[in-house]
């Protein structure tokens, strides 16, 4: 049997934007947490134990009892440590809208890029040009439902739900670029980058992400492509 | 108390928008309803979703809210009584984790990879289908309701399995579900598909067997091309 584990234990990989939602969120916090690697083709008796459903990371372990699915630990971290800063809005008019973008970005944008990184020729421009599109939904869409900019969670200086959902994962970009294809034209989606952008250089953001060489390199291996030069520059 | 407006948006067929009708009648909450047809949708429901353009859309005071889930946790917070969430966290995020669960993996299976499929790819999806519809069976050991004593959340968002499942089941002409492995699910069904309120609103059963036969047979030429 395993030496007892932490108060809390989180289970991840160091690439996955799902894992690093979570270190942030627990950061931001001032949460203390051990962080345990898994590899995932080699899964550990302990994942499989505290997720058998999904057998995934990231998996939360706190006194003993599992949550599982990163949007769902956000919450769970946010109801458990209500201190501040809250990760979601008090109103519930303003949650509901954090909520609908975060899950727009997980069903839509995220599986998009997806596509883009699987695809070749044709197909890859296609996708690339659906990808944008739906940037664009994003971005007017926040623009229209949220009456501050950066970050999403009003007046403050501490990083917002959507912040930290968006950011783990689109702060990764120019890695994804310099790996795979040049993916958002900086003249159609200034917003948009001119958001990740002030996130990138949010120091707990900088600690947390993971080192672009590295996840350039690994996105290359796993997408089997010669590295690309992003052209286009900021 | 002030003059409330709450609007829901919904269809006479989809299940989506039952989740916020049942929570708002639980909850002994006055609403209007608009039914929409999605081939005609109204300039209301393109302005109120116009990122998805779908139902359910819940109008409170003049603020559209979309997404069935995101309607369900609206509701819990804005109106407290029958509350459908139970307070300790942890508990929470297991009834948020089976809802997303059942969006993600339970319709998808038996919706987008049995009822919409035929031939080998359906049989394919079957044992998949099974495998995730025992986890739900595990979930319900020594609980009336998958929120415990009373329905909650996770009820509500997997509701639709209790009607919808027997409507797809004849369409198919396939038993996906069978006393013997999984009772509790069955016994769930029992329950939740009579309980009141739940009860007065289901759609009419012929109805929905024709419609799920022509979407069927719709998405079976889609993938066909």
């Amino acid at each position: 049997m395993e030496k007892p584990r932490s108060e809390v234990v989180l289970y991840g990989t160091w690439a996955s934007a799902y894992c690093t939602r979570v270190q942030l969120a627990l950061k931001l916090k001032g949460i203390a947490y051990e962080y345990v690697e898994e590899d995932l083709t080699n899964k550990s008796e302990s994942l499989l134990h505290y997720n058998p459903v999904h057998k995934k990371v990231p998996v939360l372990v706190h006194k003993g009892k599992p949550i599982a699915e990163s949007l769902v630990i956000l919450e769970y971290i946010d109801d458990c440590w209500n201190n501040s800063p809250n990760l979601l809005p008090l109103d519930p008019y303003q949650r509901a809208k954090v909520r609908f973008w975060a899950n727009f970005y997980d069903q839509k944008i995220i599986p998009s890029s997806y596509a883009v990184v699987l695809s070749k020729g044709k197909e890859q421009e296609n996708a690339i040009k659906e990808f944008n599109e739906l940037l664009t939904v994003l971005e007017e869409g926040i623009e229209k439902d949220f009456s501050t900019k950066f970050p999403f969670n009003g007046e403050r200086e501490a990083l917002g739900f959507l912040d930290i959902v968006v950011g783990a994962h689109a702060c990764n970009y120019r890695a994804l670029e310099e790996a795979v294809a040049v993916v958002v034209e900086p003249k159609e989606h200034p917003a948009f980058l001119s958001w990740v952008t002030k996130l990138k250089e949010y120091p707990l953001m900088k600690e947390t992400l993971p080192p672009h060489d590295k996840l350039a390199a690994r996105m290359r291996e796993r997408f089997s492509l010669a590295p690309k030069r992003n052209i286009a520059t900021l | 108390m002030a003059e409330e407006e709450v609007k829901v948006f919904r269809t006479w067929s989809s299940p989506f928008p039952l989740r916020v009708i049942w929570a708002l009648k639980l909850k002994g909450v006055e609403f209007d309803t608009v039914y929409e047809d999605l081939s005609n949708k109204s300039p209301l429901l393109l302005q109120y979703n116009p990122v998805h353009k779908k139902v359910p859309v819940l109008l409170h005071n003049g603020k559209p809210i979309c997404e069935s889930l995101v309607i369900l946790e609206y509701v819990d917070e804005t109106w407290k009584q029958f509350p459908l969430l139970p307070q300790d966290p942890h508990e929470r995020a297991k009834a948020r984790f089976w809802a997303k669960f059942g969006d993600d993996k339970v319709f998808q299976s038996i919706v987008y990879g049995i009822l919409f499929k035929q031939g080998k790819e359906q049989e394919e999806e079957i044992p998949r289908a099974m495998e995730i519809l025992q986890h739900l069976e595990e979930e319900l050991k020594g609980k009336k309701f998958f929120g415990g004593e009373k329905i909650g959340l996770v009820d509500l968002a997997l509701g639709w399995l209790a009607y919808y499942l027997g409507i797809i089941e004849e369409v198919i002409g396939l038993k996906l579900i069978d006393q013997e492995k999984f009772p509790l699910l069955l016994q769930w069904i029992q329950e939740f598909s009579t309980a009141p309120i739940i009860q007065e609103n289901w759609p009419p059963r012929d109805k929905l067997i024709a419609k799920f036969a022509a979407s069927r047979e719709a998405a079976l030429a889609r993938g066909l091309k």
